[in-house]
Protein backbone atom coordinates (compact mmCIF):
# COMPACT_ATOMS: atom_id res chain seq x y z
CA UNK A 1 0.00 0.00 0.00
CA UNK A 2 1.48 3.59 -0.79
CA UNK A 3 1.99 5.88 1.74
CA UNK A 4 -1.24 8.07 2.52
CA UNK A 5 -0.95 12.16 1.39
CA UNK A 6 -0.53 14.71 3.67
CA UNK A 7 -2.90 14.89 6.79
CA UNK A 8 -5.09 17.26 5.98
CA UNK A 9 -6.35 15.74 2.97
CA UNK A 10 -6.80 12.41 5.12
CA UNK A 11 -8.84 14.16 7.72
CA UNK A 12 -10.93 15.43 4.68
CA UNK A 13 -11.70 12.13 3.64
CA UNK A 14 -12.10 10.75 6.91
CA UNK A 15 -14.44 13.70 8.09
CA UNK A 16 -16.25 12.55 4.60
CA UNK A 17 -16.55 8.79 5.36
CA UNK A 18 -17.71 10.01 9.26
CA UNK A 19 -20.66 12.11 6.78
CA UNK A 20 -21.55 9.60 4.49
CA UNK A 21 -22.14 6.81 7.47
CA UNK A 22 -24.19 9.71 9.27
CA UNK A 23 -26.96 10.19 6.60
CA UNK A 24 -27.08 6.69 5.13
CA UNK A 25 -28.16 5.07 8.68
CA UNK A 26 -30.25 8.46 10.20
CA UNK A 27 -33.54 7.79 8.59
CA UNK A 28 -33.15 3.72 9.27
CA UNK A 29 -32.27 4.97 13.08
CA UNK A 30 -35.17 6.98 13.10
CA UNK A 31 -37.65 4.40 11.91
CA UNK A 32 -36.07 1.77 14.76
CA UNK A 33 -36.52 5.12 17.46
CA UNK A 34 -40.65 5.64 15.96
CA UNK A 35 -41.12 1.98 16.62
CA UNK A 36 -39.99 1.52 19.77
CA UNK A 37 -41.06 5.16 21.30
CA UNK A 38 -44.30 4.02 23.16
CA UNK A 39 -47.90 5.73 22.09
CA UNK A 40 -47.62 8.78 23.98
CA UNK A 41 -44.57 9.57 23.07
CA UNK A 42 -45.05 9.30 19.36
CA UNK A 43 -45.41 13.34 18.47
CA UNK A 44 -42.82 13.90 20.71
CA UNK A 45 -40.75 15.60 18.13
CA UNK A 46 -37.39 14.27 19.64
CA UNK A 47 -35.06 12.06 17.50
CA UNK A 48 -34.44 9.45 20.44
CA UNK A 49 -37.11 7.80 22.30
CA UNK A 50 -37.10 8.34 25.93
CA UNK A 51 -38.48 4.98 26.44
CA UNK A 52 -38.65 2.19 24.91
CA UNK A 53 -41.55 -0.51 24.51
CA UNK A 54 -43.06 -2.95 22.25
CA UNK A 55 -46.19 -2.78 22.01
CA UNK A 56 -46.38 -1.69 18.47
CA UNK A 57 -44.28 -4.66 17.20
CA UNK A 58 -47.19 -6.55 19.78
CA UNK A 59 -49.74 -4.64 17.93
CA UNK A 60 -48.74 -5.46 14.33
CA UNK A 61 -48.33 -9.20 14.86
CA UNK A 62 -51.44 -9.56 16.67
CA UNK A 63 -53.31 -8.56 13.62
CA UNK A 64 -54.32 -10.32 11.01
CA UNK A 65 -52.85 -7.66 8.07
CA UNK A 66 -49.38 -7.88 9.10
CA UNK A 67 -48.38 -11.45 9.14
CA UNK A 68 -49.93 -12.23 5.89
CA UNK A 69 -48.39 -9.56 4.27
CA UNK A 70 -45.53 -10.59 5.58
CA UNK A 71 -46.22 -14.45 4.49
CA UNK A 72 -46.80 -13.01 0.66
CA UNK A 73 -43.98 -10.54 0.43
CA UNK A 74 -41.49 -13.83 1.66
CA UNK A 75 -43.13 -16.12 -0.58
CA UNK A 76 -43.69 -14.13 -3.62
CA UNK A 77 -40.49 -13.04 -3.52
CA UNK A 78 -38.56 -15.95 -2.94
CA UNK A 79 -40.26 -18.13 -5.76
CA UNK A 80 -40.12 -14.91 -7.97
CA UNK A 81 -36.19 -15.09 -7.30
CA UNK A 82 -36.03 -18.68 -7.75
CA UNK A 83 -37.90 -18.53 -11.03
CA UNK A 84 -36.09 -15.35 -12.63
CA UNK A 85 -32.04 -16.95 -11.39
CA UNK A 86 -33.58 -20.22 -12.93
CA UNK A 87 -34.30 -18.50 -16.42
CA UNK A 88 -31.85 -16.22 -16.27
CA UNK A 89 -28.98 -18.80 -16.12
CA UNK A 90 -30.10 -20.80 -19.00
CA UNK A 91 -30.54 -17.70 -21.34
CA UNK A 92 -27.34 -16.46 -19.83
CA UNK A 93 -25.52 -19.80 -21.02
CA UNK A 94 -26.56 -19.32 -24.32
CA UNK A 95 -25.47 -15.63 -24.95
CA UNK A 96 -22.31 -16.16 -23.31
CA UNK A 97 -21.69 -19.75 -25.00
CA UNK A 98 -23.21 -20.52 -27.69
CA UNK A 99 -23.37 -19.29 -31.33
CA UNK A 100 -26.63 -18.68 -32.23
CA UNK A 101 -29.16 -16.33 -34.06
CA UNK A 102 -31.36 -15.52 -30.86
CA UNK A 103 -28.39 -13.81 -28.66
CA UNK A 104 -29.48 -10.18 -29.90
CA UNK A 105 -32.75 -10.76 -29.20
CA UNK A 106 -32.53 -12.06 -25.83
CA UNK A 107 -29.95 -9.58 -25.09
CA UNK A 108 -32.14 -6.40 -26.99
CA UNK A 109 -35.56 -7.61 -24.69
CA UNK A 110 -33.87 -7.80 -21.50
CA UNK A 111 -32.13 -3.65 -22.53
CA UNK A 112 -35.83 -3.05 -23.23
CA UNK A 113 -37.50 -4.53 -21.05
CA UNK A 114 -35.19 -3.30 -18.49
CA UNK A 115 -35.66 0.61 -19.43
CA UNK A 116 -39.60 -0.18 -19.28
CA UNK A 117 -41.93 2.03 -17.32
CA UNK A 118 -43.94 -0.63 -15.29
CA UNK A 119 -47.01 1.72 -15.04
CA UNK A 120 -47.41 0.78 -18.83
CA UNK A 121 -47.97 -3.01 -18.39
CA UNK A 122 -50.03 -2.59 -14.66
CA UNK A 123 -53.62 -1.77 -16.89
CA UNK A 124 -53.38 -4.42 -19.58
CA UNK A 125 -52.36 -6.96 -16.64
CA UNK A 126 -54.88 -5.66 -14.22
CA UNK A 127 -57.75 -6.23 -16.88
CA UNK A 128 -56.38 -9.89 -17.81
CA UNK A 129 -55.99 -11.14 -14.32
CA UNK A 130 -59.28 -10.02 -13.51
CA UNK A 131 -60.54 -12.11 -16.60
CA UNK A 132 -58.28 -15.55 -16.00
CA UNK A 133 -58.67 -14.71 -11.93
CA UNK A 134 -54.70 -14.57 -11.50
CA UNK A 135 -56.09 -10.88 -9.85
CA UNK A 136 -54.65 -10.81 -6.35
CA UNK A 137 -53.07 -14.41 -6.41
CA UNK A 138 -49.52 -15.09 -5.78
CA UNK A 139 -48.90 -16.03 -9.53
CA UNK A 140 -50.20 -12.27 -10.54
CA UNK A 141 -47.23 -11.00 -8.79
CA UNK A 142 -44.45 -14.02 -9.14
CA UNK A 143 -44.99 -13.15 -13.22
CA UNK A 144 -44.14 -9.51 -13.38
CA UNK A 145 -41.54 -9.52 -11.12
CA UNK A 146 -39.95 -12.53 -12.53
CA UNK A 147 -39.98 -10.78 -15.67
CA UNK A 148 -39.04 -7.71 -14.96
CA UNK A 149 -35.82 -9.01 -12.94
CA UNK A 150 -35.08 -11.11 -16.09
CA UNK A 151 -32.75 -8.32 -17.19
CA UNK A 152 -30.76 -7.80 -13.98
CA UNK A 153 -30.33 -11.80 -13.82
CA UNK A 154 -29.09 -11.81 -17.36
CA UNK A 155 -26.82 -9.29 -17.31
CA UNK A 156 -24.88 -10.13 -14.09
CA UNK A 157 -25.04 -14.16 -14.78
CA UNK A 158 -23.60 -13.60 -18.05
CA UNK A 159 -20.77 -10.94 -16.51
CA UNK A 160 -19.43 -13.85 -13.72
CA UNK A 161 -20.15 -16.55 -16.72
CA UNK A 162 -17.61 -14.43 -18.98
CA UNK A 163 -14.71 -14.83 -15.62
CA UNK A 164 -15.51 -18.58 -15.88
CA UNK A 165 -12.66 -21.13 -17.41
CA UNK A 166 -14.36 -22.61 -19.83
CA UNK A 167 -11.24 -25.07 -20.93
CA UNK A 168 -13.26 -27.01 -17.93
CA UNK A 169 -16.10 -27.52 -20.03
CA UNK A 170 -14.64 -27.89 -23.18
CA UNK A 171 -12.51 -30.93 -21.79
CA UNK A 172 -15.89 -32.60 -19.87
CA UNK A 173 -17.28 -32.07 -23.57
CA UNK A 174 -14.47 -34.08 -24.99
CA UNK A 175 -14.48 -36.49 -22.32
CA UNK A 176 -17.78 -37.17 -23.35
CA UNK A 177 -19.95 -35.50 -21.79
CA UNK A 178 -22.88 -33.82 -23.27
CA UNK A 179 -23.43 -29.74 -23.26
CA UNK A 180 -26.22 -30.01 -20.54
CA UNK A 181 -24.03 -32.81 -18.48
CA UNK A 182 -20.93 -30.46 -18.54
CA UNK A 183 -23.30 -27.18 -17.48
CA UNK A 184 -25.15 -29.23 -15.02
CA UNK A 185 -21.88 -30.70 -13.50
CA UNK A 186 -18.74 -28.23 -14.20
CA UNK A 187 -20.14 -24.59 -14.83
CA UNK A 188 -23.27 -24.34 -12.23
CA UNK A 189 -20.79 -24.84 -9.59
CA UNK A 190 -17.82 -22.57 -10.61
CA UNK A 191 -20.61 -20.12 -11.29
CA UNK A 192 -22.32 -20.33 -8.10
CA UNK A 193 -20.97 -17.48 -6.37
CA UNK A 194 -22.76 -14.91 -9.20
CA UNK A 195 -26.18 -16.96 -9.20
CA UNK A 196 -26.14 -16.20 -5.35
CA UNK A 197 -25.48 -12.72 -5.87
CA UNK A 198 -28.27 -12.21 -8.85
CA UNK A 199 -30.33 -14.41 -6.69
CA UNK A 200 -29.61 -11.38 -3.66
CA UNK A 201 -30.17 -8.66 -6.01
CA UNK A 202 -33.90 -9.85 -8.18
CA UNK A 203 -34.84 -10.75 -4.51
CA UNK A 204 -34.76 -7.25 -3.18
CA UNK A 205 -36.14 -5.91 -6.44
CA UNK A 206 -39.50 -8.27 -5.80
CA UNK A 207 -38.99 -6.87 -1.84
CA UNK A 208 -39.19 -3.55 -3.04
CA UNK A 209 -41.27 -3.42 -5.10
CA UNK A 210 -45.19 -1.43 -4.59
CA UNK A 211 -46.13 -0.50 -8.20
CA UNK A 212 -47.09 -4.05 -9.38
CA UNK A 213 -48.33 -4.98 -5.46
CA UNK A 214 -50.98 -2.33 -5.38
CA UNK A 215 -51.99 -2.77 -8.75
CA UNK A 216 -52.95 -6.14 -8.67
CA UNK A 217 -53.74 -7.15 -5.55
CA UNK A 218 -56.61 -5.90 -3.10
CA UNK A 219 -56.81 -8.35 -0.23
CA UNK A 220 -54.31 -10.27 2.39
CA UNK A 221 -54.39 -13.18 0.23
CA UNK A 222 -51.85 -11.75 -2.30
CA UNK A 223 -51.37 -7.90 -0.40
CA UNK A 224 -47.31 -7.66 -0.04
CA UNK A 225 -45.36 -5.64 2.53
CA UNK A 226 -44.93 -2.19 1.08
CA UNK A 227 -48.51 -1.87 0.22
CA UNK A 228 -49.78 -3.46 2.69
CA UNK A 229 -47.68 -0.40 4.99
CA UNK A 230 -48.62 2.21 2.35
CA UNK A 231 -52.68 1.24 3.01
CA UNK A 232 -52.52 0.44 6.44
CA UNK A 233 -55.43 2.31 8.06
CA UNK A 234 -55.62 3.80 11.87
CA UNK A 235 -58.53 3.87 13.79
CA UNK A 236 -59.62 7.04 11.59
CA UNK A 237 -58.94 7.71 8.01
CA UNK A 238 -57.32 10.70 8.88
CA UNK A 239 -55.01 9.16 11.25
CA UNK A 240 -52.06 7.35 9.87
CA UNK A 241 -51.03 4.55 12.67
CA UNK A 242 -47.23 5.90 12.91
CA UNK A 243 -46.30 3.60 15.66
CA UNK A 244 -47.24 0.35 13.54
CA UNK A 245 -45.97 1.56 10.36
CA UNK A 246 -42.57 2.26 11.91
CA UNK A 247 -42.95 -0.66 13.39
CA UNK A 248 -43.84 -2.80 10.43
CA UNK A 249 -40.67 -0.95 8.26
CA UNK A 250 -38.22 -1.83 10.82
CA UNK A 251 -39.04 -5.92 10.67
CA UNK A 252 -38.97 -6.12 7.06
CA UNK A 253 -35.99 -3.78 7.01
CA UNK A 254 -33.31 -5.16 8.91
CA UNK A 255 -33.43 -9.14 7.68
CA UNK A 256 -32.70 -7.90 4.85
CA UNK A 257 -29.87 -4.85 5.77
CA UNK A 258 -28.31 -7.97 7.34
CA UNK A 259 -27.88 -9.92 4.64
CA UNK A 260 -26.88 -6.90 2.21
CA UNK A 261 -24.15 -6.37 4.81
CA UNK A 262 -22.97 -9.84 4.85
CA UNK A 263 -22.44 -10.00 1.59
CA UNK A 264 -22.02 -6.82 0.70
CA UNK A 265 -18.44 -7.49 -1.56
CA UNK A 266 -20.91 -9.76 -4.05
CA UNK A 267 -23.82 -7.28 -4.12
CA UNK A 268 -21.30 -4.16 -5.39
CA UNK A 269 -19.78 -6.90 -7.75
CA UNK A 270 -22.85 -7.88 -9.23
CA UNK A 271 -24.46 -4.02 -9.29
CA UNK A 272 -21.91 -2.67 -11.22
CA UNK A 273 -21.56 -5.90 -13.22
CA UNK A 274 -23.66 -5.27 -16.03
CA UNK A 275 -22.92 -1.73 -16.08
CA UNK A 276 -19.41 -2.00 -16.38
CA UNK A 277 -19.40 -5.36 -18.87
CA UNK A 278 -22.71 -5.47 -20.70
CA UNK B 1 -14.86 -28.56 -32.00
CA UNK B 2 -16.77 -31.27 -32.49
CA UNK B 3 -20.39 -30.97 -32.78
CA UNK B 4 -22.52 -33.86 -30.59
CA UNK B 5 -25.93 -34.16 -30.01
CA UNK B 6 -27.98 -30.75 -30.66
CA UNK B 7 -27.03 -27.84 -32.44
CA UNK B 8 -25.41 -24.69 -30.92
CA UNK B 9 -28.37 -23.27 -32.55
CA UNK B 10 -31.43 -25.37 -31.43
CA UNK B 11 -29.61 -25.36 -27.87
CA UNK B 12 -29.41 -21.41 -27.76
CA UNK B 13 -32.87 -21.15 -28.57
CA UNK B 14 -34.14 -24.00 -26.67
CA UNK B 15 -32.46 -22.62 -23.30
CA UNK B 16 -33.43 -19.06 -24.31
CA UNK B 17 -37.07 -20.00 -24.70
CA UNK B 18 -38.64 -19.85 -21.63
CA UNK B 19 -36.64 -16.19 -21.12
CA UNK B 20 -38.48 -14.98 -24.26
CA UNK B 21 -41.70 -16.25 -23.62
CA UNK B 22 -41.97 -14.89 -20.44
CA UNK B 23 -40.71 -10.84 -21.98
CA UNK B 24 -43.00 -11.64 -24.97
CA UNK B 25 -46.19 -12.64 -22.75
CA UNK B 26 -45.69 -10.29 -19.89
CA UNK B 27 -44.13 -7.42 -20.67
CA UNK B 28 -44.08 -7.11 -24.69
CA UNK B 29 -47.73 -8.30 -25.26
CA UNK B 30 -49.29 -6.14 -22.71
CA UNK B 31 -47.86 -3.33 -24.17
CA UNK B 32 -49.29 -3.86 -27.37
CA UNK B 33 -52.61 -4.37 -25.64
CA UNK B 34 -52.60 -1.00 -23.72
CA UNK B 35 -51.70 0.25 -27.32
CA UNK B 36 -55.13 -0.92 -28.68
CA UNK B 37 -57.10 -0.20 -25.68
CA UNK B 38 -56.24 3.05 -25.42
CA UNK B 39 -58.48 3.63 -28.94
CA UNK B 40 -60.96 2.59 -26.99
CA UNK B 41 -63.25 4.14 -25.05
CA UNK B 42 -62.94 1.27 -22.23
CA UNK B 43 -64.28 2.16 -18.35
CA UNK B 44 -64.59 -0.90 -16.33
CA UNK B 45 -67.25 0.74 -14.52
CA UNK B 46 -69.10 0.84 -17.11
CA UNK B 47 -68.12 -1.94 -19.34
CA UNK B 48 -71.15 -1.73 -21.78
CA UNK B 49 -70.16 1.59 -23.44
CA UNK B 50 -66.94 0.33 -25.02
CA UNK B 51 -66.44 1.06 -28.60
CA UNK B 52 -63.68 2.26 -30.63
CA UNK B 53 -62.70 6.21 -30.30
CA UNK B 54 -59.68 6.34 -32.39
CA UNK B 55 -57.28 9.22 -31.23
CA UNK B 56 -60.04 10.72 -28.92
CA UNK B 57 -58.13 9.47 -25.42
CA UNK B 58 -54.74 10.75 -26.56
CA UNK B 59 -56.33 14.25 -27.61
CA UNK B 60 -58.39 14.24 -24.54
CA UNK B 61 -54.91 13.79 -22.21
CA UNK B 62 -52.88 15.97 -24.62
CA UNK B 63 -55.41 18.62 -24.31
CA UNK B 64 -56.12 18.40 -20.14
CA UNK B 65 -53.92 20.24 -17.83
CA UNK B 66 -53.48 16.91 -15.54
CA UNK B 67 -51.05 15.62 -17.79
CA UNK B 68 -48.96 18.57 -18.74
CA UNK B 69 -48.53 19.64 -15.13
CA UNK B 70 -47.52 15.84 -13.91
CA UNK B 71 -45.49 16.13 -17.04
CA UNK B 72 -43.33 19.29 -15.64
CA UNK B 73 -43.62 17.83 -12.55
CA UNK B 74 -41.58 15.02 -13.38
CA UNK B 75 -39.31 16.35 -15.45
CA UNK B 76 -38.39 18.66 -12.83
CA UNK B 77 -38.15 15.80 -10.31
CA UNK B 78 -35.78 13.64 -12.22
CA UNK B 79 -33.65 16.48 -13.60
CA UNK B 80 -33.25 17.97 -9.78
CA UNK B 81 -32.49 14.76 -8.22
CA UNK B 82 -30.33 13.39 -11.39
CA UNK B 83 -28.20 16.62 -11.17
CA UNK B 84 -27.39 16.21 -7.80
CA UNK B 85 -27.24 12.39 -7.63
CA UNK B 86 -24.21 12.98 -10.29
CA UNK B 87 -22.67 15.85 -8.28
CA UNK B 88 -23.27 13.54 -4.88
CA UNK B 89 -22.69 10.13 -6.63
CA UNK B 90 -19.46 11.51 -7.85
CA UNK B 91 -17.81 12.46 -4.80
CA UNK B 92 -18.89 9.41 -2.97
CA UNK B 93 -17.35 6.95 -5.23
CA UNK B 94 -14.23 8.98 -5.40
CA UNK B 95 -14.82 9.05 -1.30
CA UNK B 96 -15.42 4.18 -1.58
CA UNK B 97 -12.17 4.49 -4.00
CA UNK B 98 -9.79 6.70 -1.97
CA UNK B 99 -10.76 5.72 1.80
CA UNK B 100 -9.22 3.51 3.91
CA UNK B 101 -10.50 4.89 7.41
CA UNK B 102 -13.53 2.69 8.31
CA UNK B 103 -13.76 1.70 5.00
CA UNK B 104 -15.82 -1.56 5.54
CA UNK B 105 -18.16 0.15 7.51
CA UNK B 106 -18.29 3.08 4.59
CA UNK B 107 -18.87 0.19 2.10
CA UNK B 108 -21.36 -1.13 4.18
CA UNK B 109 -23.85 1.97 5.44
CA UNK B 110 -23.58 2.84 1.29
CA UNK B 111 -25.70 -0.20 0.81
CA UNK B 112 -28.60 0.42 3.24
CA UNK B 113 -30.36 3.43 1.61
CA UNK B 114 -30.26 0.87 -1.67
CA UNK B 115 -31.20 -2.03 0.43
CA UNK B 116 -34.43 -0.57 2.26
CA UNK B 117 -37.84 -0.88 1.00
CA UNK B 118 -38.53 2.52 -1.14
CA UNK B 119 -41.85 2.63 0.78
CA UNK B 120 -40.52 2.41 3.90
CA UNK B 121 -37.67 4.94 2.89
CA UNK B 122 -40.46 7.66 2.11
CA UNK B 123 -42.38 6.63 5.01
CA UNK B 124 -39.03 7.40 7.64
CA UNK B 125 -38.39 10.64 6.02
CA UNK B 126 -42.43 11.71 5.70
CA UNK B 127 -42.45 11.70 9.52
CA UNK B 128 -39.33 13.07 9.91
CA UNK B 129 -40.50 16.09 8.19
CA UNK B 130 -44.04 15.72 9.66
CA UNK B 131 -44.83 18.73 11.56
CA UNK B 132 -46.11 16.47 14.83
CA UNK B 133 -44.36 13.48 14.61
CA UNK B 134 -40.94 14.61 13.22
CA UNK B 135 -37.84 15.76 14.39
CA UNK B 136 -36.97 18.18 11.54
CA UNK B 137 -38.73 20.75 13.10
CA UNK B 138 -37.53 21.28 16.43
CA UNK B 139 -34.45 20.55 14.83
CA UNK B 140 -34.15 23.49 12.64
CA UNK B 141 -36.69 25.49 14.93
CA UNK B 142 -39.40 26.30 12.20
CA UNK B 143 -43.39 24.91 12.33
CA UNK B 144 -43.61 24.47 8.50
CA UNK B 145 -45.92 21.31 7.26
CA UNK B 146 -43.50 19.93 4.70
CA UNK B 147 -45.65 18.16 2.50
CA UNK B 148 -48.75 20.73 2.76
CA UNK B 149 -47.40 23.26 0.58
CA UNK B 150 -46.12 22.70 -3.03
CA UNK B 151 -42.19 24.11 -3.00
CA UNK B 152 -41.54 22.07 0.04
CA UNK B 153 -43.08 18.74 -0.71
CA UNK B 154 -41.01 18.79 -3.80
CA UNK B 155 -38.23 18.99 -1.40
CA UNK B 156 -38.76 16.57 0.75
CA UNK B 157 -39.62 14.24 -2.34
CA UNK B 158 -36.32 15.09 -4.04
CA UNK B 159 -34.30 14.24 -1.02
CA UNK B 160 -35.67 11.07 -0.46
CA UNK B 161 -35.09 9.90 -3.95
CA UNK B 162 -31.63 11.40 -3.69
CA UNK B 163 -30.78 9.40 -0.26
CA UNK B 164 -32.11 6.50 -1.65
CA UNK B 165 -30.47 5.88 -5.08
CA UNK B 166 -27.21 8.34 -4.94
CA UNK B 167 -25.32 4.96 -3.39
CA UNK B 168 -26.67 2.79 -6.61
CA UNK B 169 -25.14 6.13 -8.65
CA UNK B 170 -21.64 6.29 -7.37
CA UNK B 171 -21.65 2.50 -7.34
CA UNK B 172 -21.67 2.34 -10.87
CA UNK B 173 -19.37 5.38 -10.61
CA UNK B 174 -17.06 3.58 -8.81
CA UNK B 175 -16.53 0.84 -11.12
CA UNK B 176 -15.66 3.46 -14.28
CA UNK B 177 -13.25 5.28 -11.27
CA UNK B 178 -11.14 1.76 -10.84
CA UNK B 179 -11.23 1.17 -14.72
CA UNK B 180 -8.72 4.71 -14.56
CA UNK B 181 -5.02 3.49 -14.45
CA UNK B 182 -3.14 4.37 -11.61
CA UNK B 183 0.09 5.14 -13.28
CA UNK B 184 -1.36 7.66 -15.60
CA UNK B 185 -2.43 9.68 -12.24
CA UNK B 186 0.94 9.02 -11.11
CA UNK B 187 2.52 10.50 -14.02
CA UNK B 188 0.51 13.52 -13.65
CA UNK B 189 1.20 14.28 -10.46
CA UNK B 190 4.88 13.74 -10.60
CA UNK B 191 4.56 16.73 -13.79
CA UNK B 192 2.83 18.81 -11.13
CA UNK B 193 -0.47 18.65 -11.87
CA UNK B 194 -2.49 19.18 -9.10
CA UNK B 195 -5.62 17.03 -7.72
CA UNK B 196 -8.46 19.00 -9.65
CA UNK B 197 -6.35 19.05 -13.21
CA UNK B 198 -6.03 15.18 -12.45
CA UNK B 199 -9.68 14.61 -11.77
CA UNK B 200 -11.30 16.96 -14.96
CA UNK B 201 -8.26 16.14 -17.50
CA UNK B 202 -7.98 12.19 -16.42
CA UNK B 203 -10.41 10.52 -14.47
CA UNK B 204 -13.07 12.69 -15.69
CA UNK B 205 -12.92 12.22 -19.29
CA UNK B 206 -11.75 8.13 -18.77
CA UNK B 207 -15.17 7.67 -17.17
CA UNK B 208 -17.16 9.23 -20.04
CA UNK B 209 -18.79 6.15 -20.50
CA UNK B 210 -19.55 5.08 -17.44
CA UNK B 211 -20.87 8.51 -16.52
CA UNK B 212 -23.16 8.44 -18.99
CA UNK B 213 -24.35 4.29 -18.18
CA UNK B 214 -24.87 5.57 -14.51
CA UNK B 215 -26.77 8.80 -16.28
CA UNK B 216 -29.01 6.67 -18.08
CA UNK B 217 -30.10 4.31 -15.68
CA UNK B 218 -30.63 7.05 -13.16
CA UNK B 219 -32.68 9.26 -15.51
CA UNK B 220 -35.59 6.16 -16.77
CA UNK B 221 -35.77 5.65 -13.33
CA UNK B 222 -36.39 8.68 -12.13
CA UNK B 223 -38.86 9.38 -14.14
CA UNK B 224 -40.77 6.56 -13.44
CA UNK B 225 -40.86 7.58 -10.27
CA UNK B 226 -44.26 6.44 -8.15
CA UNK B 227 -43.63 5.04 -4.95
CA UNK B 228 -42.02 7.74 -3.11
CA UNK B 229 -44.99 10.52 -4.62
CA UNK B 230 -48.00 7.94 -3.55
CA UNK B 231 -46.78 7.56 -0.20
CA UNK B 232 -46.02 11.29 0.67
CA UNK B 233 -48.31 13.13 -0.90
CA UNK B 234 -50.64 10.95 -2.85
CA UNK B 235 -49.98 13.99 -5.57
CA UNK B 236 -51.93 16.50 -3.48
CA UNK B 237 -50.12 20.20 -3.82
CA UNK B 238 -50.06 19.77 -7.72
CA UNK B 239 -47.09 17.21 -6.70
CA UNK B 240 -48.24 14.47 -9.34
CA UNK B 241 -46.48 12.39 -11.47
CA UNK B 242 -47.01 10.58 -14.53
CA UNK B 243 -46.73 7.07 -13.38
CA UNK B 244 -49.40 8.11 -10.59
CA UNK B 245 -51.88 10.02 -13.39
CA UNK B 246 -51.42 6.64 -15.29
CA UNK B 247 -52.03 4.64 -11.74
CA UNK B 248 -54.89 7.09 -10.70
CA UNK B 249 -56.39 6.20 -14.05
CA UNK B 250 -56.15 2.85 -14.58
CA UNK B 251 -56.75 1.27 -10.84
CA UNK B 252 -58.10 3.97 -9.03
CA UNK B 253 -60.55 5.08 -11.44
CA UNK B 254 -60.97 2.00 -13.38
CA UNK B 255 -60.82 3.86 -16.87
CA UNK B 256 -58.78 1.25 -18.99
CA UNK B 257 -59.01 3.35 -22.11
CA UNK B 258 -57.75 6.78 -20.64
CA UNK B 259 -55.53 5.09 -19.02
CA UNK B 260 -53.80 3.11 -21.35
CA UNK B 261 -53.31 6.40 -23.33
CA UNK B 262 -50.98 7.87 -20.40
CA UNK B 263 -49.47 4.44 -19.69
CA UNK B 264 -48.90 4.94 -23.74
CA UNK B 265 -47.28 8.40 -23.58
CA UNK B 266 -44.81 7.52 -20.86
CA UNK B 267 -43.69 4.45 -22.66
CA UNK B 268 -42.85 7.01 -25.26
CA UNK B 269 -41.15 9.49 -23.31
CA UNK B 270 -38.84 6.42 -21.92
CA UNK B 271 -38.16 5.80 -25.38
CA UNK B 272 -37.27 9.01 -26.34
CA UNK B 273 -35.00 9.29 -23.02
CA UNK B 274 -33.25 6.09 -24.11
CA UNK B 275 -32.74 7.25 -27.49
CA UNK B 276 -31.12 10.43 -26.79
CA UNK B 277 -28.87 9.13 -24.48
CA UNK B 278 -28.04 6.24 -26.95
CA UNK B 279 -27.12 8.85 -29.28
CA UNK B 280 -25.02 10.40 -26.93
CA UNK B 281 -23.11 6.77 -26.01
CA UNK B 282 -22.25 6.88 -30.08
CA UNK B 283 -20.77 10.29 -29.53
CA UNK B 284 -18.71 9.72 -26.84
CA UNK B 285 -17.47 6.32 -28.73
CA UNK B 286 -16.73 8.00 -31.76
CA UNK B 287 -14.88 10.82 -29.78
CA UNK B 288 -12.95 8.27 -27.90
CA UNK B 289 -11.85 6.63 -31.33
CA UNK B 290 -10.29 9.15 -32.70
CA UNK B 291 -8.19 10.14 -29.43
CA UNK B 292 -6.79 6.64 -30.19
Amino acid sequence: MKRMAAYPENAFWRLGSLLVIGCALLPVAWIVSLSLKPAADLNDGRFLPQAASLEHYRAIFGDAQFPAALWNSVGIAAIATLLAVLLGMLAAYAIVRLRFRGRRLVLGGALAIAMFPPVAVIGPLFDLWRSIGLFDTWIGLILPYMTFTLPLAIWILSAFYREIPWELERAARLDGATALQAFFHIIVPLAAPGVFTAAILVFIFAWNDFLFAAALTSTNAARTVPAAIAFFTGSSRFDLPTGSIAAASVVVTLPLLLVLLAFQRRIVAGLTAGAVKG
Amino acid sequence: MKRRGISDERLGWLLCAPAIAAMLLVAAWPVLYALWLSLFRYDLRFPGQRAFVGWDNYTSVLSSGVWWEAFLNTVLITAVSVSIELLLGMALALLLHRALFLRRTLRASVLVPYGIITVVAALAWKFAFDPVTGFINPLLGVDTAWLAQRGPAFLVIILTEVWKTTPFMALLLLAGLTLVPQDLLQAARLDGANAWQRFSRITLPLMKPAILVALLFRTLDAFRIFDVVFIQTRGAQDTETVSLVGYHALITRLNLGLGSAVAVLIFVCVIAIALVFIQGFGTALSEGEAER
